[in-house]
């Protein structure tokens, strides 16, 4: 007799042609049959990502994550938060990515066995076991090129030798015992404004988001102190558990004891409706002429309100109606590409030149026959500015360090680096 | 046995799926004998004395698992290997025995020995790694072993170990439910567990096994609540939703007023039940209140008190909205909107929309949630409507919820803005989308009668749009909204009526002509000629659209039978041969009922009513509505369907149950022997017994009603404090503490109490009572390191939280006794509310008493420290009791020496010089401010009117308290006057305009860092143990730091005195008296190296600031700076080296 049992039952990974690559069963085994009820929405949607994260089948519950083109659809038998699974599932990938470099379908198959034996770690009966990249890395050694090349020779392995004694800390993020010979840290601040931009021009809404990723690299177990010019304009932030609340909510200062290597400290949130310039403009003119099989398509760009700052990395695209068949533009600068299948326009215009705006002209030829698309279509924008950020006035002040090592550190913000995705879903 | 049964048949589907994919795998040929060949070689791999061959093997086994392959064959081959050394071996022999030993549970019971001896290993990590693959073994004949191990496992030193045990009672649980007593045991057992890697796994196995013990959790709730920040995430999620439970079986709703005042008299019944079960010993009060008037009873009724604990989970839960994990971020959430006052609900806004830049699935899920939310608590929402605005690039899903969330925004404010959103969705290429913002437009437009034309108008326009779907959207949302106001829009159906040539959509076209036939009367040209058409297309219509003709045909034969007489017999003949027999059987039903027979039955009088009766308008109405009775972000809430073991959310009990049942026992490490007798006291003196503040968890508005309940409350830490104290002081000090209580006026005590007050904030209730006694500490520390640190620092927390809205209360009480007036005007730690210093000097007043003021019954004590100690002592209390502001004159140094700055030069501020010093003495006004003294020169030769204080331009927190205007400063006067600044224990600059009555000067006060403290005092046993203390924790979070730096003395600089000097003059510090030191201790032999110390708390945030020097041969020092505020600690070292070396 079996009881329901919470939490994760079995992983299945499908690829984007519906195949199972790889099953995984914390508990008695679930036949993979299962899937055809996730096979069934993924049928009714119309596109990947439609397919509902949580989908009841008679026995069990599937919730599923789709990620670099890959469905992790967990099973589980009873009542469990979803966002849990959700979340528990997002973990699985980033570890991937953070072992294999991407999370693709070959890199898994390939590095099957470090896979099961990460999915045995991480979960125990279903429920997480040690999800912290550090702890896993303990017990996990990452492949590496040189790692394969010896242990075949010398027959060694993958799995750590020593016991994962970080499991036992208190500071389980942090792995004991490092050691450094060059000691140092570096902070990098990105910051994303997502706008929505109407026809005219202005703007309807602005989000920034933005993160501080840091790589810390420091020998032992080193305290950080990290302070800002104005803590209130973070007011909405989401951190790294090895930030300590309590003293951010007494003092807005972050105080941690970091995680060795790459981590992501903190990511805000500044929800400035009105307040963000954003420093670029398009001028367009798409049009479809009624009975003709040519449509025009025009795009300008320009530097708005940079203060000085160039625009650098600039990258258009726009996924244009069904109705176009091909397209024939000439761009001012850099280079462009239109996929006729997926429909996708994209244009790597690169730095903007205030002088010489660049743009990019041409026709459409479209399906005969069809009538003409009802939308413009909405164009992204990504671009960046160096050393700037959009809400100005929260630089890092300065940054303690609480442990005195013999040699010297290296301490390194780089503030700026501004990703921008715009649209223009109005025009 | 039934279940091994189900596994075979299981297995062998899963063998019979993965058979054809044999064929593909190159190396099996598709032949069944060649894939036996391969296991031979892999067997034949295993068996080798090779650990790389069986690695390779045991890969290439995983990989077949992996792929969902049978390699249940290779069983025997595999478990012998069990005990390799190989450690990769090890664990992937591991992995396929927890894959099948279900299926070959015989074979499998060779390796039970293996693990067996593992539970028994010195190590901590192979004996956790042991018991889980053990339990993860899913054969019932080792359950009893596995049981032995479990409760062996959950009484190992180890908490790694422990938690294991905590994961594998689950799995013994799903294994043989007969166990289930037995693990309740356990999880008894671990639930009492200190520590934090624990907490979460065990209250995982509590949900699973016996999530209906409730009582299991009231000893460990406060526990739990207190460690829940330093669990990690997974815990902190099953934790939350466990206590969401808990708290609705054991608090009041917090809006049980407000709900009351909402719905009026309507919950009459509910009061009076109320009323019934409040109290047991008030029952007979509350009978005779029954038999008053329901009015008269809604106004006696107490004011709802929250429950200390329910603010305790409330408060700790809060900090976690900002995890980094959605799913905690949304446990918090969901707790918050459950159990939260409908005040403070809104703080679970923001971070839900911060989710929604999640993941898409992680959207999904937060949107579904908000929607709910969005119905119950609109305002929550409001500020963030544009957040929920539709991307482009959003997943149709995610915008249809978006959709969702915004029509439940809705309201006469902001309806124009969201319509004009709505009609640039209604353009989109996504026609599912479209669909639902048509829906959308139409639930407004129900909703807000203000918009209902401007929506119809807009919608009769989209029915001319070229794509169908939207035609057909917009027709069933029209007729919807025409059923509420018919009259007014014959134009719009006849506009309709015409669309029936074009429309396919069954659904619209059915739409349409039940709107033709309703309003008949309305269109009554018209009406005749659409049957007319839909006669002709009849046989070629959708069913729902021929039933919708029938009835057209019934309605307008019963309002105008002259003109449709012939048609309506005409389409119900059509229907009688009709191939669905619903429609058939409508037919016949109509017939008999409409044209009137000699048969024809008493029905046929009424077929005019039946037919034509008024119908009610539809509500439209979110599939979100009531959802909420579902606990949020839980999976059943997300279907909308009970999911299988979803524990259902209690209502909240009318009356609480009893809260003292969770109250904890006295830890065992403080051995109280005195609690009952403490508590008694309490119970006698209400004033003692206030100790809401030490535990944290009450709200201001409980200190007044309820002392019992606030007594009650006291945490872990502070019972622990008092119990240690007792055990020291023994039966001296409590006869001591116990007439002191008597004698208030004695003037030795009062004397004590003011020492006692200046106690520094931040240190947690349990130090200053070891803080005596050196040995016994150590011993205590021990313990206290691991697991009441978090509480304690819970505690800290709670008392800066609490102090502002104590202080008040501390002035009303300090015009009663006047002993406390000097006390809060000479040296009040100001976050220190009076209460609970009170009961911290009965405490510890004993103490004193026992070292310095009663050396008769300590005769083993080393007298001369003693002497010292109290002629110390005595000095101090003596200036304390004296002046009101002075400190003490050991520590004060007299204004002439203080160093004075300039504010505005004479030439800049012409005429007019302003200086400024940091003069030392308690701000009264507000003691979190530092008092800067400012002197005016009027150097001019005209006088200077007006100054004051303009224009505060500050940093974030910092406040600044104006001097009263200078009226006029006469030419070549000098006047000096005092103003508070708080700087946030931070050294930036107070940037402020200073006025005069021509001029503005824009002036800033930098505060040297020394200036942000002020004195306190302490004993030197104090301050080491503080010490001791803040470096304890340092790797443990609490963030106190040390600095050390390495100096060289000067040669004038080396006596004692100097170096005193030095130092107080650079920083606001009292010198701790010290024992050791070289004058006072004739029969000691002088230490070598006298070390001076000194101690400070920060203005503001009452941090506690230790400095020490030690002086060594040949002028070479080293300077020690604890302070928990690292930027503070790391300019004072700065400032102090150099006021030495100089």
């Amino acid at each position: 007799m079996q009881l329901p049992a919470k939490m994760i039952h079995s992983l299945f990974l499908v690829n984007s042609s519906g195949d199972i690559f790889l099953e995984k069963h914390w508990k008695s085994v679930v036949s993979r049959s299962v899937c055809d009820y996730f096979f069934e929405a993924q049928e009714r949607a119309s596109e990947p990502e439609n397919v509902p994260p949580v989908i009841p089948t008679p026995h069990h519950y599937l919730i599923s994550v789709l990620r670099h083109r890959i469905y992790f659809v967990a099973v589980i038998q009873s009542e469990v938060p979803p966002l849990f699974v959700i979340e528990f599932l997002h973990r699985v990938v980033d570890t991937f990515q953070d072992y294999f470099g991407v999370c693709t379908e070959a890199a898994i198959k390939d590095n099957v066995v470090v896979v099961y034996e990460l999915l045995e770690e991480m979960l125990d009966n279903g429920f997480p076991l040690a999800t912290e990249s550090n702890i896993l890395k303990e017990l996990i050694k990452p492949p590496t090129i040189l790692r394969t090349v010896v242990n075949t020779i010398t027959g060694s392995t993958n799995v750590g030798e020593q016991l994962p004694t970080g499991q036992l800390s208190v500071v389980p993020w942090r792995r004991t015992g490092v050691k450094y010979t060059n000691n140092e840290a570096y902070f990098d601040v990105v910051e994303e404004i997502d706008a929505i931009i109407d026809k005219s021009g202005s703007t309807i809404t602005a989000e920034i988001q933005g993160v501080i990723d840091a790589c810390v690299k420091l020998t032992g177990m080193p305290d950080l102190t990290l302070s800002f010019m104005n803590p209130r304009l973070l007011d909405d932030v989401s951190f790294h558990p090895c930030v300590r609340f309590k003293r951010w909510e007494a003092e807005r200062i972050l105080s941690f004891i970091p995680p060795d290597g790459n981590f992501r400290l903190l990511s805000y949130h500044v929800s400035c409706q009105n307040l963000v310039a954003i420093p670029v403009y398009v001028k367009h003119n798409i049009t479809f002429r009624e009975g003709s099989s040519q449509g025009r398509f025009e795009l300008t760009l320009g530097p708005k309100q940079t203060m000085g700052k160039g625009l650098e990395a600039v990258l258009i695209s726009s996924q244009l109606p069904r109705g176009v068949l091909n397209t024939n533009l000439n761009p001012s600068q850099g280079t462009y590409n239109f996929d006729p299948v997926t429909k996708l326009l994209s244009w790597d215009v690169g730095k903007i030149n205030p002088q010489k705006l660049p743009s990019l002209k041409g026709s459409m030829s479209l399906q005969a026959g069809a009538s003409k698309p009802d939308e413009n279509p909405t164009i992204n924008i990504q671009f960046k500015i160096q050393q700037s950020a959009l809400s100005d006035g929260d630089k890092i002040l300065y940054l303690y360090l609480l442990y005195r090592i013999p040699t010297e550190v290296c301490i390194c913000f780089q503030k700026g680096c501004v990703l921008l995705f715009l649209q223009w879903p109005n025009q | 046995m039934s279940a091994s049964s189900a596994f075979n048949d299981e297995k062998g589907g899963s063998s019979n799926v993965g058979e054809p994919e044999y064929g593909h795998d190159p190396a099996s040929g598709g032949i069944f004998s060649s894939d036996y060949k391969r296991h031979d070689d892999l067997k034949e791999m295993l068996d080798s004395n090779k650990d790389s061959l069986k690695l390779e093997a045991m890969k290439r086994i995983v990989a077949m698992i992996a792929r969902g392959k049978n390699a249940s064959d290779l069983f025997p081959a595999v478990v012998k290997n069990v005990a390799c050394k190989n450690i990769e071996v090890k664990k992937l022999v591991y992995v396929y025995l927890v894959r099948y030993a279900e299926e070959q549970q015989d074979l499998a019971l060779l390796s039970i020995s293996t693990f067996q001896r593992g539970l028994k290993d010195p190590n901590q990590l192979i004996r956790a790694s042991a018991l889980r693959v053990l339990s993860s073994i899913r054969v019932t004949i080792i359950v009893p072993i596995m049981m032995l191990a479990i409760k062996e496992a959950a009484s190992d030193m180890s908490p790694y170990v422990r938690k294991t045990a905590a994961h594998a009672i689950p799995k013994l649980y799903s294994l043989d439910p007969e166990q289930k007593d037995c693990l309740i045991e356990v999880i008894e057992k671990l639930l009492a567990d200190k520590t934090t890697l624990v907490a979460g796994s065990v209250v995982m196995a509590f949900e699973e096994v016996c999530p209906e013990r409730i009582d299991l959790i009231h000893k460990n709730y406060r526990k739990l609540c207190n460690l829940l920040i330093d669990v990690e995430e997974w815990g902190q999620v099953v934790i939350i939703n466990m206590l969401t439970r808990y708290a609705r079986t054991q608090f009041l709703n917090p809006n049980m007023n407000e709900s009351l005042l909402e719905e009026g008299g309507g919950e009459k019944a509910f009061y009076g039940s109320d009323n019934d079960d409040d109290t047991d010993d008030e029952e007979d009060k509350e009978e005779k209140e029954k038999k008053k008037t329901e009015a008269t009873a809604i106004v006696k009724r107490k004011p709802y008190v929250m429950d200390p604990d329910h603010r305790l989970l409330l408060r700790n839960t809060k900090p976690l909205l900002q995890s980094r994990n959605a799913a905690v971020v949304m446990a918090v959430a969901q707790l918050y909107f459950h159990l939260a006052p409908k005040a403070e609900v809104g703080v679970i806004a923001k971070a839900l929309v911060r989710l929604m830049r999640s993941h898409s699935e992680v959207q999904y899920v937060v949107l579904q949630n908000v929607a709910t939310m969005s119905i119950k608590r609109r305002g929550m929402f409001e500020p963030y409507l544009k957040s929920f605005y539709i991307r482009s690039t959003d997943p149709t899903q995610i915008k249809v919820l978006k959709l969702e969330v915004l029509t439940n925004l809705a309201n006469e404010t902001n309806i124009s803005t969201i319509l004009r959103e709505f009609q640039t969705y209604i353009k989109s290429n996504d026609k599912d989308f479209v669909a639902a913002t048509i829906q959308a437009i139409g639930r407004c437009a129900t909703n807000i009668g203000e918009v209902r034309d401007t929506c119809l108008n807009g919608l009769v326009q989209l029915l001319s749009n070229r794509d169908e779907l939207v035609v057909a959207e917009s027709v069933v949302v029209i007729k919807k909204l025409l059923q509420m106001q018919p009259e007014q829009h014959s134009d719009i159906i006849k506009h309709m009526a015409k669309l029936t040539d074009n429309i396919q959509v069954p659904m619209a076209r059915a739409s349409i002509l039940w709107l033709i036939g309703e309003y008949c009367e309305h269109v009554p040209k018209i009406a005749p000629d659409v049957l007319r058409k839909m006669a002709k297309t009849f046989t070629n219509e959708e069913d729902i659209v021929k039933l919708q003709i029938i009835n057209l045909a019934a309605k307008l034969y019963l309002t105008n039978s002259k003109q449709t007489k012939l048609l309506t017999q005409y389409v119900l003949n059509l229907a009688k041969y009709d191939q669905n027999y619903d429609i058939r059987d409508r037919a016949r039903f109509i017939r008999q009922l409409i044209v009137p027979t000699d048969k024809s039955g008493a029905l046929s009088k009424y077929a005019k009513k039946l037919f034509l009766a008024l119908k009610p308008a539809p509500v439209l109405e979110s599939p979100f509505k009531d959802r909420d009775h579902f606990q949020l972000g839980s999976l059943s809430h997300l279907l909308n369907a009970k999911a299988g073991g979803y524990q259902v959310l209690p209502d909240w009990p009318e009356a609480a149950p009893d809260p003292s049942v969770r109250n904890v026992e006295v830890p065992e490490w403080t051995k109280c022997s005195s609690r009952e007798k403490r508590k008694e006291k309490k119970a006698d003196k209400p004033f003692y017994s206030d100790s809401e503040g030490e535990s944290g968890p009450t709200e201001s508005a409980d200190s007044a009603s309820d002392t019992a309940s606030g007594s009650e409350s006291g945490s872990g830490s502070e019972e622990s404090g008092s119990g240690s104290e007792s055990e020291e002081s023994n039966e001296e000090s409590e006869s001591a503490s116990e007439e002191d209580e008597e004698e208030e006026g004695k003037k030795k005590k009062k004397n004590v109490e003011k020492i006692k007050a200046r106690k520094p904030v931040p240190e947690s209730e349990s130090e200053p009572s070891s803080g005596e006694d050196v040995k016994k500490s150590e011993k205590k520390s021990k313990p206290r390191i691991g697991s009441s640190e978090s509480e304690s620092e819970e505690d800290n927390d709670s008392e800066s939280e609490s102090s502002e809205s104590e202080e008040e209360e501390s002035e009303e009480e300090s015009e009663e006794e006047t002993k406390k007036k000097k006390k809060t005007t000479a040296s009040k730690p100001p976050s220190k509310p009076p209460k609970k210093e009170n009961k911290k000097e009965k405490k510890e007043m004993s103490l004193l008493d026992f070292d310095d003021f009663d050396p008769a019954p300590s005769p083993s004590q080393v007298t001369p420290l003693n002497n010292f100690l109290s002629s110390s002592l005595v000095t101090d209390l003596e200036g304390l009791s004296l002046t009101d502001n002075v400190l003490s004159p050991t520590t004060i140094i007299p204004s002439g020496n203080l160093k004075t700055y300039e504010l505005l030069h004479r030439i800049t501020g012409e005429g007019l010089s302003v200086e400024y010093c940091f003069s030392r003495q308690p701000f009264s006004p507000d003691p979190h401010m530092v008092a800067v003294k400012i002197q005016f020169t009027n150097s001019a030769t005209s006088e200077a009117k007006s100054l004051h204080v303009e224009d505060a331009k500050l940093q974030s927190g910092m406040r600044i308290k104006e001097f009263p205007e200078i009226e006029v400063l006469p030419a070549g006067e000098t006047v000096s006057v005092v103003m508070g600044i708080d700087f946030c224990d931070s050294t930036q600059a107070a940037n402020f305009q200073l006025c005069t009555h021509t001029r503005k000067f824009f002036v800033s006060i930098q505060p040297p860092v020394g200036e942000l403290m002020m004195p306190i005092f302490m004993t030197e046993n104090e301050f080491k143990k503080e010490q001791e203390m803040l470096l304890q924790s340092l790797g443990q979070l609490m963030g106190m730091n040390e600095i050390t730096e390495k100096l060289t003395l000067e040669e004038k600089c080396q006596g004692e005195h100097a170096v005193v000097q030095r130092v107080t003059t650079a920083a606001n510090l009292s010198r701790v008296p010290c024992g050791s030191d070289k004058e006072c201790s004739p029969p000691v032999p002088p230490p070598p190296f006298p070390i001076h110390r000194f101690a400070g708390k920060t203005v503001t945030s009452g941090s506690l600031v230790l400095v020490s020097v030690v002086t060594k041969e040949d002028g070479a020092a080293q300077l020690t700076v604890n302070c928990e505020k690292m930027v503070i600690g790391t300019m004072l070292v700065k400032d102090i080296l150099q006021a030495l070396t100089q």
